[in-house]
């Protein structure tokens, strides 16, 4: 084991796979964050709101007014010099920081999709994707190698694996396979789209749908690998991620997903799409092809190779925290984030909040619209970490407005996956005796039916 | 190599065709699937036998005030005072069937908020009354205008003797009261005739499932209207629900507040005559929400929510007969009362934004921004 690893690190591959995913993904990143301030998404997600809900330990992350266009701005800048291989170890680094800062400042907008970026770029700032084909190289015929490492492209390969077979173990339940659910309740929802709305409302097809997207997700890994069934499966990569994007409002990711899964083929390919871009803007190709091969220097290889190693046994491992929490995982959602739980679940919820003062018992509800934006609203109505961090910002502040042995109970409603909505959090509990944790959150009610699966 | 490049044309063209942003302004779309629920025909219905009537019955209420209003200032009497309050009375029943539909025009001038913002701010009135100068169309004026301030004007100030003394004498306040009334009617008639144009056509074709498209916007206004406008604003601030203190001086129509509890009825029946489709006017039913979620449901063997809503808007009415006909002094007397309705309402707020919404796959939310 020990010499066939040895014997691996020292595989050497094409570094134009490598530059053309760097390239791409800048510029898609690029993309990205132009199309999130021309949506006016900034002003509304991190600067109307008044209050902002973080992540555990991060409640230092927050956004810091108009200047957070500033962020932005940094974001977006480093993206475009990732994507030009300009001063890439700094560019990789400050877009790392900026687009995580930015996810972390509210924990409102989490998505899969924006914590893949977050990884992706922190692995990224490991590679020398800028040894080929880039500003860096071009500048510094030092700095030039048109080889590296096998494990750098394969790194990229073994992350996106893990994200789509992740993605398919978690659709291994009833709720997915046996009642197409949450299928079921979106798909009649796009009755308008030319040509498949009417199919749209077709039970079989939710099954369809349902099952053709765990068999993808778990197998498409694997497809891309093996060579023979590349092509093939690079088109289904497009024809699904195409129809998602049609399907769903999931803005640039399927795009950005079809890129990356460019990065399974053949160097001979990403050398044509390099030639081809260096053909319009002119750029003499040939100057990268050095033949040279890059070496990690000794000492930094080591470090690099063991940040890597750890990096991947928690992605490997993170995903099954659940495991160490009693309950339904939809319904409780201990150790639902950062777990590939892509389109999973409808969920919806509804929660008045009840202010009491201990002593009088005088009671009153909260008008969470006072606090919250309709988006925060409705993601801290089903999710028992937010509900708890907006009972304490509550109590702040009506202990600041003068009120006195203030307890705050919630009447919280939430339906699951076309379920009936149930009572979710336990009304007679005083949500201020609790902090926030990793521990079981014993105020949720149990839920009061069964999904069977992983 | 040359298959794959070509191969890669097609689907870049593709992509391409795919990847303009759908802002769902794409109209059309008829679902002529026998297997398919046809929301265009709901929309035909809402519109011309529900919203367009109810619009048009409320247009000659108002109408029928501004002219009781012109009659009692040019002769002030108590018989023209009489009048006038039948008219306005009637106005007020006639806006509970048309305050839930704040779509279209009605949305654009802040229809709602103009004619019914309660309650009236009365020292503003009366210092605009006296010093003679005001515009009503400023949004600031949302509490000096409207149904609430005809309130004030024509029952607040004093006797009906007192009253028709008032008006008699004073020149400023038979200014005002036509003003209001005027106004009243004016934009009325802009959101009836809106809808008797072109824009019953704009909202009946618009039959595009993104949140900009008819169903969906539409649901969204009127499930926020039954949580933030009934059920909060006729009683649950009245009941001090969100203060924990009763507040009498919020209830509909204050200073007439024998009507109290039949404006509340007129909404509850209004919006649950919205609900299973019945015609304004006669006694027809088409296309519904009920219609459309028996039909989901049946797809998707859920709970059956169309008849678990029909329950608890039943509810809802049982209770509210043991109400006081005037529901200020219900809050003075026995406010647990008005609390009780808070909550059989809030029942009825779980089962339309929570289940209903999901059941048809409406966001709640109207930020639109990425999902996974």
């Amino acid at each position: 084991m020990l010499f066939s690893a040895n014997k691996y690190l020292k595989k050497y591959t094409e570094a134009a796979p490598l530059a053309a995913f760097r390239l791409f993904f800048g510029l898609m990143m690029f993309a990205s964050i132009v199309r999130f301030w021309a949506n006016g998404w900034i002003e509304k997600l991190y600067i109307a709101p008044k209050f902002f809900f973080s992540y555990y330990g991060f409640e230092w992350v927050q956004p810091i007014g108009e200047y957070t266009y500033l962020i932005f701005i940094i974001c977006g800048l480093s993206a475009l010099a990732v994507a030009a291989g300009f001063k890439y170890r700094l560019s990789i680094i400050v877009f790392f920081l900026s687009f995580t800062y930015i996810e972390l400042m509210d924990k409102t907008t989490y998505l899969n999709h924006y914590y893949f970026i977050s990884i992706l770029s922190f692995l990224m700032i490991f590679l020398p994707a800028n040894v080929y084909f880039s500003i860096d190289a071009w500048r510094d015929k030092k700095k030039s190698f048109q080889k590296v490492p096998a494990w750098c492209v394969d790194s990229l390969k073994l992350l996106l694996a893990i994200v789509y077979f992740y993605a398919g173990l978690a659709k291994l339940n009833s709720d997915w396979l046996l009642r197409a659910m949450p299928l079921k309740i979106w798909l009649p929802s796009k009755y308008d789209l030319p040509w498949l709305g009417d199919i749209m409302q077709q039970e079989w097809l939710h099954y369809a749908f349902s099952w053709s997207g765990m068999l993808y997700d778990l197998f498409i890994p694997f497809l891309l690998l093996w060579r023979r069934t590349r092509f093939v499966a690079f088109i289904m990569v497009i024809i699904f991620h195409v129809l998602t994007r049609v399907l769903f409002p999931i803005g640039m990711f399927p795009y950005i997903m079809i890129v990356s899964a460019l990065i399974f083929f053949s160097p001979k390919l990403h050398h044509r799409i390099l030639k081809f871009i260096a053909e319009i803007f002119k750029i003499d190709k040939s100057k990268f092809d050095t033949s040279e091969v890059y070496q990690f220097p000794d000492i930094t290889g080591k470090i690099v190779r063991t940040v890597v190693v750890i990096f991947f046994t928690v992605q490997l491992l993170l995903p099954w925290r659940y495991l160490a929490y009693p309950g339904e995982l939809f319904w409780t959602e201990e150790g639902f984030r950062f777990s590939w739980r892509v389109m999973l679940m409808e969920k919806a919820g509804y929660a008045q909040f009840k202010i009491v003062d201990a002593e009088t018992g005088n009671r009153f509800y909260v008008n969470n619209s006072d606090f919250l934006t309709p988006f925060q609203e409705k993601q801290m109505s089903f999710q028992p970490d937010f509900i708890l961090q907006y009972a304490k910002f509550l109590e702040d502040h009506f202990s600041k407005d003068g009120h006195k042995n203030i307890e705050i109970y919630v009447e919280n409603y939430v339906a699951l996956n076309g379920r009936k909505s149930a009572p979710y959090i336990d009304p007679d509990v005083n949500l201020l005796n609790f902090a926030d944790s990793f521990e079981h959150k014993e105020f949720i009610l149990p839920f009061q039916d069964e999904i069977k699966g992983l | 190599m040359i298959k794959f490049s070509r191969l890669f044309i097609v689907f870049a063209l593709i992509f391409a065709a795919c990847s303009s942003e759908d802002d769902g302004t794409e109209t059309g779309g008829e679902t002529g699937g026998t297997d398919s629920f046809d929301r265009g025909a709901m929309l035909v219905n809402w519109a011309d036998n529900i919203i367009v009537p109810a619009y048009n019955n409320m247009a000659a209420k108002t109408q029928n005030v501004e002219t009781a209003a012109t009659a009692f200032t040019t002769a002030p009497d108590a018989a023209g005072l009489q009048q006038l309050r039948e008219a306005y009375v009637d106005a007020y029943k006639s806006f509970q069937s048309v305050s839930m539909f704040q779509v279209g025009k009605a949305e654009e001038i802040n229809y709602r908020s103009y004619l019914n913002t309660y309650p009236a701010n009365t020292s503003n009135i009366d210092s605009k009354i006296s010093s003679g100068s005001f515009n009503l169309e400023l949004p600031s004026s949302f509490a000096e205008q409207g149904l609430p301030a005809l309130d004030y004007l024509l029952f607040g100030m004093g006797t009906s003797e007192e009253i028709v003394a008032i008006y008699s004498s004073n020149e400023n306040y038979r200014t005002y009261l036509n003003a209001v009334a005027s106004r009243m009617n004016a934009l009325t008639t802009e959101v009836s005739n809106s809808w008797n144009g072109d824009y019953r056509d704009t909202f009946v074709s618009n039959t595009s499932s993104s949140s900009t498209g008819s169903v969906d916007k539409f649901t969204n206004d009127y499930v926020m209207y039954f949580e933030k406008i009934l059920r909060s604003g006729k009683i649950g601030f009245p009941a001090g629900a969100f203060t924990g203190t009763a507040s009498p001086s919020n209830v509909e129509a204050r200073f007439n507040a024998e009507i109290s509890r039949e404006l509340y009825l007129e909404a509850v029946q209004s919006f649950e005559d919205f609900f299973y489709g019945r015609h304004f006017s006669g006694n027809g039913t088409g296309s519904s929400y009920k219609q459309y979620l028996e039909y989901l449901d049946s797809m998707k063997d859920g709970a059956d929510l169309a008849s678990l809503i029909e329950d608890q808007l039943d509810a809802i009415q049982s209770q509210s007969s043991s109400l006081e006909t005037n529901l200020k002094s219900q809050v003075e007397k026995d406010n647990t009362k008005m609390l009780e309705a808070y909550d059989e309402l809030q029942k009825a707020v779980i089962l339309l934004k929570v289940d209903m919404m999901q059941a048809l796959s409406i966001s709640v939310d109207y930020v639109d921004s990425d999902g996974d």
